[in-house]
């Protein structure tokens, strides 16, 4: 068969050719399979925003954590939990230790039970997470006409498009739009599945007050908030992030040292020649 | 090569020194690419970390480790 080719190097250059152009096609194959169709999504897809967070090797913006921090706790906790969240988490992030400890000493926690077997209240420690609104997800459900506000320490991941959907949705409430019926308790917003949210808008501008003096407007409310919740969703983000920056500056003179201890090793072998001499005299074939 | 010759005998014709060349290199380099790459991280990301920003709320700046 490979005496229709001219010589052996065209049909080796043809294999090489045919072999990457299937490699390419079943891998792009494989990446638009794996695309999502958001079928079932009937919310506007949200627009994509400039995080910071969002290059290689950047980082979070720690004082935006901060404000974040502000607005969740003045606005978003009279609703929703932050249960996997600790105190301690903000030590050295947006709060120093000293601060953490009085931000954690607000909140009365219950603990126990004693030495007489009795549950008490003390206040809260570094040790223990952002306290909830309710005792437990019955009553959150109770007071919201059914419908539960979500725990939000990992509600980054636990949406599609986590930063950019937070931000729309809680900048996204208008009026429906005209011959839509307005649904009883219910809120229009296009960014949510369905339209129709359970959640007021929450966010105005100066609904609170940031103590760094940054002009509180909605947008950066929102913003900030939505940093402070992609930081609760992944704590671990700067410290990655710091490691693939290492990662990258240590493993290309390490390969190229491969490299050369490669081509050390296999001097002796592409430089060996094996030569076969059949002894003349012996024709017979035994061994 | 009569310097690589020197640092050859010196360094790494005997297992000892040779052992003892690759400990200490070991500790210079991890110091230097960690001090690199920290000064390199600390410039893409200025102002936006926390040791940035503490000084703002009661702690003093610390010098860069």
């Amino acid at each position: 068969m490979f005496k229709l080719f001219k010589s052996k190097k065209v049909a080796k250059n043809l294999a090489i050719g045919l072999a990457s152009a299937t490699t390419a096609s079943g891998l792009g194959l494989a990446l638009a399979l794996n695309v999502d169709l958001f079928a079932s999504d009937h919310g506007c897809y949200p627009a994509k925003y400039p995080w910071f967070h969002d290059g290689l090797f950047n980082t979070y913006d720690h004082a935006s954590i901060r404000r974040g921090y502000e607005v969740y706790k003045q606005v978003c906790s009279a609703c929703h939990s932050m249960r996997y969240t600790y105190f301690r988490h903000l030590v050295g992030v947006s709060h120093t230790e000293d601060e953490a400890k009085a931000e954690a000493a607000e909140a009365m926690v219950t603990d126990g039970p004693n030495e007489e077997g009795n549950m008490y209240q003390r206040p809260g420690k570094l040790s223990d997470p952002l306290p909830s609104p309710y005792p437990n997800d019955e009553a959150a459900k109770a007071a919201n006409g059914g419908a539960l506000p979500p725990d939000l320490s990992l509600i980054a991941f636990a949406r599609n498009n986590g930063t950019n959907y937070i931000f729309s949705l809680l900048t996204g409430y208008h009026d429906p739009p005209a011959g839509v019926e307005v649904k009883e308790g219910l809120h229009y917003n296009p960014y949510f599945n369905g339209g129709w949210i359970a959640m007021a808008k929450a966010l105005y501008d100066e609904v609170i007050e940031y103590t760094d003096g940054t002009p509180a407007t909605e947008s950066q409310l929102a913003k900030d908030v939505t940093e402070y919740l992609r930081w609760s969703s992944e704590k671990s983000h700067d410290e990655k992030k710091k490691l693939l920056l290492k990662t990258f500056l240590i493993f290309p003179p390490i390969l190229a040292l491969f490299y050369v201890y490669k081509r050390r090793v296999f001097t002796v072998m592409k430089s060996r020649k094996l030569m076969f001499n059949p002894t003349k005299s012996s024709g017979s074939g035994k061994h | 090569m009569a310097l690589g010759g020197q640092i050859y005998t010196i360094f790494f014709k005997k297992s000892s020194t040779y052992f003892l060349t690759l400990c200490a290199g070991a500790f210079f380099f991890e110091r230097f690419a960690d001090g690199f790459s920290d000064s390199i991280f600390n410039s893409i990301n200025k102002g936006k970390q926390w040791h940035d920003i503490k000084h703002l709320y009661g702690q003093p700046p610390e010098e860069e480790e």
